[in-house]
C-alpha cells in the first residue's frame, strides 16, 4: 500500500520562529510591506516630464486599474482622493497572497488570521470614521434607521442593519480573504502530498506512474491560485471601496 | 455478531473523533450546496447581461465580482467550520 499521511496542520501553517517571535509569515509580511513601497518610490522618483516607462509604467498602470477599475466603478469621482488607501491596502494584500505559489516560501502570509483581520478592523475604523465625518450623527440615523421603510418595521430592521453593518462586515471580510488562501494552500498541500506518495509507493510498481495524475492537477492548481491571489486581493479593496463609498454618501 | 463486537469495542475517544470527522464532512458539503447553485445563477445571469449589452461589461462584471463575494462568504464559513470540527 501506500503510505500517505497528511501532515499535522501545525506544520503546514506554521514553520520555526526565524528569532523568537519572528516567523516565516511575519517575514512575508515585511517583504510585502516593503516590496511594496520600494516599486511606488522609485516610481515617483522619475523625471515627470519624459514619457514613462519602465517600473512608473508598471506603477502607473496599477494606480490606473485601482481608479478605473475600483473607485470610478463604486465611489465615483468624489472617491478619487481614497486611491492611496485603497491602492496600498491591494498591493500589500497581493504581495502577501502571491508567496503562496512562489517555489521555497509556498505560503500565503494572508492565510493566518491575523492580517486579514487587523485589515480588516482597519477598514472597518476607515468606514465608519467616514461616515462620522460625512454625516455626523445622521450617520447611525441613516445606517440604523433606513429611510422608506414603515415605522413598525423598525423593530425587525434596525437589529438586523446594526449586526450587518457594524458586526459582519468586518468577520466576512477577514474569514473571506482568510479562508479563500488558507482553502487554496490546503490543497496544494493535498495534492503535493498525494503526488509524493504515489511515487514512492512499494510493493505495487503500477501504481508509481500514476503519481503524474496529481501531479498535472498540482500544476493545474497552481495556475489557479495565481489567479486567485489577485482576485483575492481586488474583492477586499473593492469591498472596502463600496463600504467607505456607501458611508461617505448615504442612500437616499 | 462479530460487527457488533467490533463496535462495542469501540472507545468513547474514538467514537468522538469518527462522529467529528462525518460531522466536519457534512458541514462543508452542506455549506457548499447553497453557494455553488447561487454563484453558478449569478455568473451565468451577468454572462447574459454582458452578451446583450457589450458597452456595460465593465458595470456587470465589478457587480458580479461583489455579489460573488457576498455568496461566497457562506461557503467559506462553512469550511472555516470544516477546518474547526475537522481538524
Amino acid at each position: 500500500m501506500i503510505a500517505l499521511e497528511f501532515p499535522p496542520v501545525n506544520e503546514v501553517l506554521r514553520w520555526k520562529d526565524l528569532f523568537p517571535s519572528f516567523n516565516k509569515i511575519a517575514l512575508i509580511c515585511v517583504a510585502a510591506a516593503l516590496i511594496g513601497s520600494l516599486i511606488f518610490l522609485l516610481a515617483g522618483r522619475k523625471d515627470h516630464k519624459t514619457a514613462p516607462k519602465g517600473v512608473r509604467n508598471f506603477a502607473e498602470s496599477i494606480v490606473e486599474f485601482i481608479e478605473n477599475g475600483i473607485v470610478m466603478q463604486t465611489m465615483g469621482r468624489d472617491g478619487l482622493g481614497w486611491t492611496p488607501f485603497l491602492l496600498s491596502t491591494f498591493v500589500f494584500i497581493y504581495l502577501c497572497n502571491v508567496p503562496g505559489v512562489i517555489p521555497l516560501l509556498q505560503m500565503p502570509a494572508t492565510a493566518r488570521m491575523a492580517l486579514p483581520l487587523f485589515l480588516s478592523l482597519l477598514v472597518w475604523v476607515v468606514f465608519i470614521g467616514t461616515g462620522f465625518k460625512h454625516q455626523g450623527l445622521g450617520y447611525l440615523k441613516n445606517s440604523l434607521f433606513p429611510p422608506g421603510v414603515p415605522k413598525a418595521l423598525y423593530i425587525l430592521v434596525t437589529p438586523i442593519e446594526f449586526i450587518s453593518t457594524f458586526l459582519v462586515r468586518p468577520f466576512s471580510l477577514t474569514v473571506r480573504l482568510f479562508a479563500n488562501m488558507l482553502a487554496g494552500h490546503i490543497l496544494l498541500v493535498t495534492f503535493a502530498v498525494l503526488s509524493k506518495a504515489l511515487f514512492q509507493a512499494e510493493g505495487n510498481p503500477a501504481l508509481i506512474p500514476m503519481g503524474v495524475l496529481p501531479l498535472f492537477m498540482l500544476i493545474f492548481l497552481t495556475a489557479f491560485e495565481v489567479l486567485v491571489a489577485f482576485l483575492q486581493a481586488y474583492i477586499f479593496t473593492i469591498l472596502a471601496a463600496v463600504y467607505i463609498g456607501g458611508a461617505a454618501h448615504p442612500e437616499h | 455478531m462479530e460487527a457488533l463486537a467490533a463496535l462495542a469495542a469501540v472507545t468513547g475517544d474514538e467514537l468522538k473523533a469518527a462522529e467529528a470527522a462525518s460531522s466536519a464532512g457534512f458541514a462543508y458539503g452542506l455549506a457548499a450546496i447553497g453557494p455553488g447553485i447561487g454563484i453558478g445563477y449569478l455568473v451565468g445571469k451577468s454572462v447574459e447581461a454582458m452578451a446583450r449589452q457589450p458597452e456595460a461589461a465593465g458595470m456587470v462584471r465589478t457587480t458580479m465580482f461583489l455579489g460573488i463575494a457576498f455568496t461566497e462568504a457562506l461557503a467559506l464559513i462553512g469550511f472555516v467550520v470544516f477546518i474547526l470540527i475537522g481538524l
